[in-house]
């Protein structure tokens, strides 16, 4: 019996560590624009939900090879990231900050109406089931594991990016003081369209690995949505590292809550772990100390 | 002109009955702008300080649920069970404020620890799906079978006991806005709202001002969400809690306006008008249109038009009342 119960407890455990890695790199996106533009699109899991939908039509409809349909959702929903900075974030950027999140929430509503307008409530899956890794008792879904090593991967790659390129040093730099970057000779608009396009980028890819787990329909968003806003502001808003732990924590939460209770209780006691947290620690859970 | 513009309103809709041959129909809408226009005043209260929640759906299905709840399974009649719900949400207010007010989470941060605390209620509502019927929500158990009227589950088959009631909730919380723009704590939370030192350093107990407010906010909303619940004698965890339905109260009163006294009303007439007269045009088979323009108009408001459409045509009057003074 016990024995049993320790199986199920870790298949938990390592299946939350694989929801981890995806969460992460939502929180990755999310966490780059507000480190660098200072703004929390409340409609980030809508553009994933828009990448989940590009991958749905063009391989079930359109028969166009997955990985051709993953560059494709990646590429447009970069180019939704970059729009949506260009055309609402940029005008309400020296309004108050509360403003900026609130704008990207009547996004979300916009989307989520259009998606339903466009595609109906249906739900939709690309009918693929990929098997599972079998490890005695224990069942690991391969999609599952594919997309926490391909989440890893890409983050790996924007750390490199961030880190070792030119571009990614100026990012960088911006997000570290606002004011002195331009009299440095750099556009801060060129800088933000770009954090914006990776940001969008990351939520495509983030769609691709989401849409081979999960149907896609149009209030998908708000499943992901909010816990992805949890974990960056849990991990400090714009701590990409902080934003990463964050989110193996809150999945650990989630799976193993679900295990022991049923899946929403598992949601509710990350949620509630997470205002507990921002009370013990408002600026995040690994703030240096306080700003 | 704040105290006189909201009766003066409330006579006139509550002679609408009286005067006119109303239908059912357009009683309805009166009715759920009325309540809606209640509960977005309710937010106001609050968000005109700069405390932005989006968790007031937290508190309106506390009061929705908690009244159906106690109605259904210990046959306590919302008369006795409005108080109860109204205290647990005082309670939720308090635990979620003290701690945001005292460690100063404000803007963004106060947001979103809001955000999730709505979440946290939509989801045990969901989970307790036994006693709470889960997503399919839950109609409270008629006590019109005999009559037209019981006063004692406050359910009323008449939609012109309706018109009134709301019409009284909703005088009563403009009122509460006047009182609130009239008092001292509005200028210490504007003072908060500025600078929270500068504001403590002249004597301001800036948790306290805060905490008071988002009390008196959040009991008015729960009030809304008892309201909605006896009215429509239904209720299901999207349309009482949740982000959906903060997210709505926040857009309404940013439609309408935030800062003036009968801009949130404005807002719940805009969005309800909006809604009605896209469903009458192009009927039901573009689902979610109405939510489509809903979401684009917000956007261009907040770019275009922050202080709502009351607020800039108020502006406007002003603007033009100072240069017809100046001549």
């Amino acid at each position: 019996m016990g024995a049993i119960f320790d199986v199920f407890l870790l298949e938990a455990v390592l299946n939350g560590l694989l929801f981890g890695g995806v969460l992460a790199l939502l929180a990755l996106g999310l966490n780059l624009i507000f480190g660098v533009i200072d703004v929390v699109w409340i409609c980030y899991a809508e553009l994933v939900m828009l990448g989940m939908y590009t991958v749905y039509f063009l391989f079930t409809v359109y028969g166009v090879p997955l990985l051709a349909a993953f560059a494709a959702a990646i590429l447009l929903v970069a180019v939704l990231g970059a729009l949506l900075h260009f055309l609402v974030i940029r005008p309400v950027l020296a309004s108050e900050p509360i403003n900026q999140l609130l704008v990207t929430g009547g996004v979300l509503f916009f989307l989520q109406a259009a998606a339903t307008v466009a595609f109906g409530i249906d739900f939709r899956n690309l009918g693929l089931s990929l098997p599972s890794l079998v490890i005695g008792e224990i069942f690991l879904p391969w999609s599952r594991i594919l997309a926490a090593l391909t989440a890893l991967t890409a983050m790996l790659g924007v750390w490199l990016f961030l880190r070792r390129s030119f571009l990614g040093t100026a990012i960088r730099a911006i997000s570290q003081d606002r004011q002195i970057m331009p009299l440095m000779g750099v556009d801060p608009n060129r800088l933000y369209l770009l954090t914006s396009a990776i940001g969008g980028g990351l939520a495509g890819l983030g769609a691709c690995l989401l849409v081979l787990q999960y149907d896609v329909h149009p209030a998908i968003g708000l499943s992901f949505g909010p816990i992805t806003f949890m974990i960056c502001v849990m991990g400090g808003l714009g701590n990409l590292v902080g934003g990463f732990v964050a989110a193996f924590l809150f999945a650990q939460f989630i799976s193993v809550g679900g295990y022991f209770f049923h899946v929403e209780w598992g949601y509710v006691m990350a949620f509630v772990f997470f205002v507990v947290v921002m009370f013990w620690r408002p600026q995040g859970l690994f703030a240096p100390g306080g700003r | 002109m704040d105290l006189w513009a909201p009766i003066a309103i409330v006579l006139v809709l509550g002679s609408l009955p009286i005067a006119t041959g109303i239908g059912d129909y357009h009683l309805h809408l009166l009715v759920l702008m009325l309540i809606w226009g209640f509960v977005y005043t309710s937010w106001s209260v609050m968000g005109r300080f700069g405390l932005v929640s989006l968790g007031h759906g937290a508190f309106m299905g506390i009061g929705a649920y908690g009244v159906t709840l106690l109605w259904n399974h210990f046959g306590l009649s919302p008369w006795l069970g409005g108080p109860i719900a109204l205290a647990v949400a005082a309670l939720f207010a308090l635990a979620i404020g003290w701690p945001c007010f005292r460690f100063r989470i404000t803007g963004h941060y106060f947001a979103l620890v809001t955000l999730a605390a709505t979440e946290i209620v939509r989801l045990v509502i969901v989970a307790l799906r036994d006693v709470t019927g889960g997503s399919l929500g839950m109609t409270p158990k008629t006590a019109l079978a005999e009559g037209p009227v019981s006063l004692s589950a406050l359910q009323f088959a008449a939609k012109e006991v309706w018109l009134y009631i709301a019409l009284l909730a909703w005088l009563g919380g403009v009122l509460v806005w006047r009182a609130v723009d009239r008092s001292m704590l509005r200028y210490a939370l504007e003072a908060a709202g500025q600078d929270e030192d500068a504001a403590a350093s002249i004597g301001v107990d800036v948790t306290r001002a805060k905490l008071a407010i988002t009390l008196l906010s959040a009991v008015m909303t729960a009030t809304g969400g008892i309201l909605y619940a006896q009215y429509q004698l239904y209720v299901a965890p999207e349309t009482v809690s949740g982000i959906g339905i903060s997210l709505q109260i926040v857009f309404a009163v940013i439609a309408g306006g935030m800062y003036v006294q009968l801009g949130p009303t404005v807002g719940a007439v805009f969005t309800l008008a909006l809604s009605e007269s896209l469903r009458v045009a192009i009927g039901h088979t573009i689902p979610s249109l109405d939510g489509l323009i809903y979401g684009l108009l917000l956007v261009l408001f907040i770019v275009y038009m922050p202080k709502g459409i009351l607020g800039q045509l108020l502006a406007l009057a002003e603007r033009r009342s100072l240069l017809v003074f100046g001549r």
